[in-house]
């Protein structure tokens, strides 16, 4: 078999157009964090008096917390060099013919609109740190489904819904990007589904950062009250620049009595991104959390969702990959904590480590002493493509009661030369061998993932897997 | 005579520091049967990997030709491309790619078109028949959790499906029960009368050739080829073993 190489840097056109960013249509903070700052943003928005506050608060917190010391490096983020808040000249609109011509190329080579005419049933469109488009079929209106941007949420019918919970699970005590997330937010949906009603088909939003050196800090409230059902995606993307961009979202989930949410994430931000997202969510008594997480951008990640299992019989399912290639360190994982009796957690996560690469999967499963007769799986499997990449798991397991059921599995491994072999005598090439080896390995989480977005995946690891052979 | 698909001249081979293959010559026609005999260790599945190309196995001398073109100069896909092919004796489980996906993709690959769909099942549905194989596997991980009988069945599969010119069986019937043995010899059968395809059998038993038209035997013993003759061959080292052949 001949010596290939491939180039590391694969071609990333699909994702890397950036329509001529120039600073005539936009409208921006300095860069950098000071109470004016967050103050002006906090106007720009036309924020409640609370909100205001907390914005501030929120800003005293982050200069308070220390960085975390535990995970990769951040030396190359720089706060005063990070603009919080770019706003494309356009209003929001649920029509698209209203979205400004660039901006709608942008969504439209990602798929955006044709997705929603074929298989959704909402989608918003957020570009740097405003949404520029937000509809939902009729139909999913019609049984009282609210999805909107969460600012005018805010001042509309569910302000005070909207209050109660804005913040309440993550809060800006829990870590520096939280305290950064309350004071400078901007975006994000609110989606509430009312009792007993099932939404059929998922509800989208898109998440693009555009601008150069700026950061991305949507906040995502879901409320699925009970018996309800939702199926909610996230998408984000990003073009590559040569500064640092940070994405520091929130994602806020409650998951009432015996209802379903399902979440669904494919990241793909440029390599240039810090990526430091936090989800959290909360499932009472028969609630059932799904998380599908697909990591595969961003330089530097930091992120773990987290379900709380409070309600008795309430359950987690996490399925999540993560693909590091060049230069990437991407830190990913998720806690659960169970506190009802009953509970169950079941978690299985893939990472692929290629060309030095570091993937790292840590989990926490944490049984309460109340959480009598609680089950909980970890599967963790991991793939590293070469010699110089890395692949880590690190499980922390906190168990307070009797009865618990609890089970961890890890596993390592390398792609063999007579795995590449025997592919290659049915006919592919090494690369092909070799992606189609990823894939296989990824196939656990493309069959979760809807059909569009598990045929992006796919094209990803492609991708990554086949470059020009040098 | 019909036509020579495979020429090998004066083949040396090694493995790390160790000479496995000391010389050998074989001329394969479009169509016939080989049969490679030779106790344990002999070298019998160097030379089936080594045409293959697997990268273990160095070439230190001489020359293989396969349908005119330098075999030993091609990569591995383009030897399948070309219309060789290995059943493993060992095959390879691989997560996450169903049996079917996989034969669907190696045909493509080689005729480099797509195949449709309802073809393509068709003719699959018919080759798991003639082995007896469940529907159920074309839909199952490659190789994950078959029984051995399975897997070699699925091997035979794939070279019914991809229909190459030239198939080297390594040691499909070894490990298997006598029933697995029908099945696959079964598929053999249909291999062989189905097309001019040429076979190499390396075999230390004999029970997968009973039904078999065999056009030259040669018996293999410390990397190099001892003797060759007939079908008679095959017969008389069933009865005598290869007593004969060991110094």
């Amino acid at each position: 078999m001949k010596e290939k190489t491939w180039i590391d840097d694969v071609d990333r056109s699909l994702y890397d157009f950036r329509y001529g960013y120039d600073d005539e249509h936009y409208y921006k903070v300095n860069e950098g964090l000071t109470p004016e700052i967050v103050e002006t943003i906090s106007r720009e928005k036309d924020d409640p008096a609370w909100m205001r506050e907390f914005r501030l608060k929120c800003l005293d917190l982050y200069y308070k917390h220390r960085l975390p010391n535990w995970g990769p490096s951040l030396d190359g983020l720089n706060m005063d060099n990070i603009v919080t808040y770019v706003r494309p000249n356009s209003k929001m609109t649920a029509k698209w013919e209203e979205v400004p011509a660039e901006i709608k190329e942008t969504f439209e080579k990602l798929g955006i609109p044709q997705a929603e005419r074929d298989s959704l049933a909402g989608v918003g469109a957020q570009y740097d740190s405003e949404l520029v488009y937000h509809n939902m079929k009729a139909e999913v209106a019609e049984k009282g489904v609210i999805y909107s941007d969460l600012e005018s949420a805010m001042k509309g019918e569910y302000a005070d819904m909207i209050e109660e919970h804005f913040m309440k699970l993550l809060t800006p005590y829990d870590h520096k990007f939280m305290a950064l997330h309350g004071a400078v937010w901007s975006g994000g949906s609110f989606v509430y589904v009312p009792k007993g009603v099932k939404v059929e088909i998922p509800l989208q939003s898109y998440f693009r950062l555009n601008a150069p050196g700026a950061g991305q800090f949507e906040h995502t409230l879901i409320i699925v009250d009970e018996g309800a059902d939702l199926h909610f995606i996230e998408g984000c993307s990003a073009p590559k620049y040569n500064i640092a961009n940070l994405h520091a979202g929130a994602v806020e989930l409650f998951v009432a009595k015996n209802a379903r949410l399902r979440y669904s994430t494919i990241e793909n931000w440029s390599k240039n991104m810090y990526n430091l997202n936090s989800k959290r969510a909360l499932v009472e008594e028969g609630g059932r959390m799904e998380f599908v997480s697909g990591s595969f951008g961003s330089h530097v990640s930091y992120l773990y969702p987290m379900t709380i299992l409070k309600g008795d019989r309430s359950s987690l399912e996490y399925t999540g990959i993560t693909f590091a290639g060049e230069g990437q360190n991407l830190d990913t994982g998720m806690k659960v904590v169970h506190i009802g009796r009953d509970t169950k957690s079941i978690v299985s996560s893939k990472g692929i480590s290629k060309s030095g690469g570091t993937s790292t999967f840590r989990s926490s499963v944490e049984i309460r002493n109340t959480a009598k007769n609680a089950k909980s799986t970890v599967d963790c499997a991991s793939l590293m493509l070469d010699d110089i990449s890395r692949s880590d798991t690190i499980p922390v397991m906190d168990v307070r009661t009797q009865d618990a059921d609890v089970g961890h599995e890890a596993k390592i491994g390398r792609i063999s030369d007579d795995s590449i072999f025997y592919l290659m005598s049915r006919g592919m090439s090494e690369e092909e061998a070799r992606a189609m080896i990823v894939s296989g390995f990824a196939d656990n989480v493309s069959k979760e993932l809807p059909l569009e977005y598990a045929i992006e995946m796919n094209n990803l690891i492609r991708l990554e897997m086949v470059g020009s052979i040098g | 005579m019909s036509e020579e698909i495979l020429k090998i001249e004066n083949l040396s081979v090694r493995v790390g520091e160790t000479e496995i293959l000391h010389g050998i010559d074989l001329s394969i026609r479009k169509g016939e049967t080989h049969v490679i005999m030779g106790p344990n260790g002999a070298g019998k599945s160097t030379l089936g990997n080594t045409l293959m190309g697997h990268p273990k196995y160095e070439v230190t001398g001489g020359h293989v030709t396969f349908k005119g073109e330098n075999l030993l100069d091609m990569d591995v896909c383009d030897r399948a491309k070309a219309g060789l092919f290995l059943s493993f004796q060992t095959p390879i489980e691989v997560p996450g790619i169903s049996l079917s996906n996989f034969i669907r993709n190696s045909m493509d690959v080689k005729t480099g078109e797509k195949m449709r769909l309802l073809p393509f099942r068709r003719q699959l549905m018919e080759k798991m028949d003639i082995l007896d194989m469940d529907v159920s596997y074309a839909e199952r991980d490659l190789n994950v959790g078959f029984s051995g009988g399975e897997k070699k069945k699925a091997e035979i599969l794939q070279m019914l499906m991809l229909n190459p010119d030239l198939a080297i069986l390594d040691e499909t019937d070894s490990g298997l029960d006598i029933d697995a043995v029908r099945t696959v010899s079964r598929g053999v059968h249909t291999f062989h009368e189905s097309g001019e395809g040429a076979m190499i059998i390396i075999t230390h038993s004999t029970k997968i050739l009973e039904s078999l038209q065999v056009d030259y035997t040669h018996v293999l013993v410390d990397g190099r080829i001892v003797e060759t003759g007939g079908r008679e061959l095959v017969d008389e080292i069933n009865e005598h073993g290869f007593e004969k052949y060991l110094k």
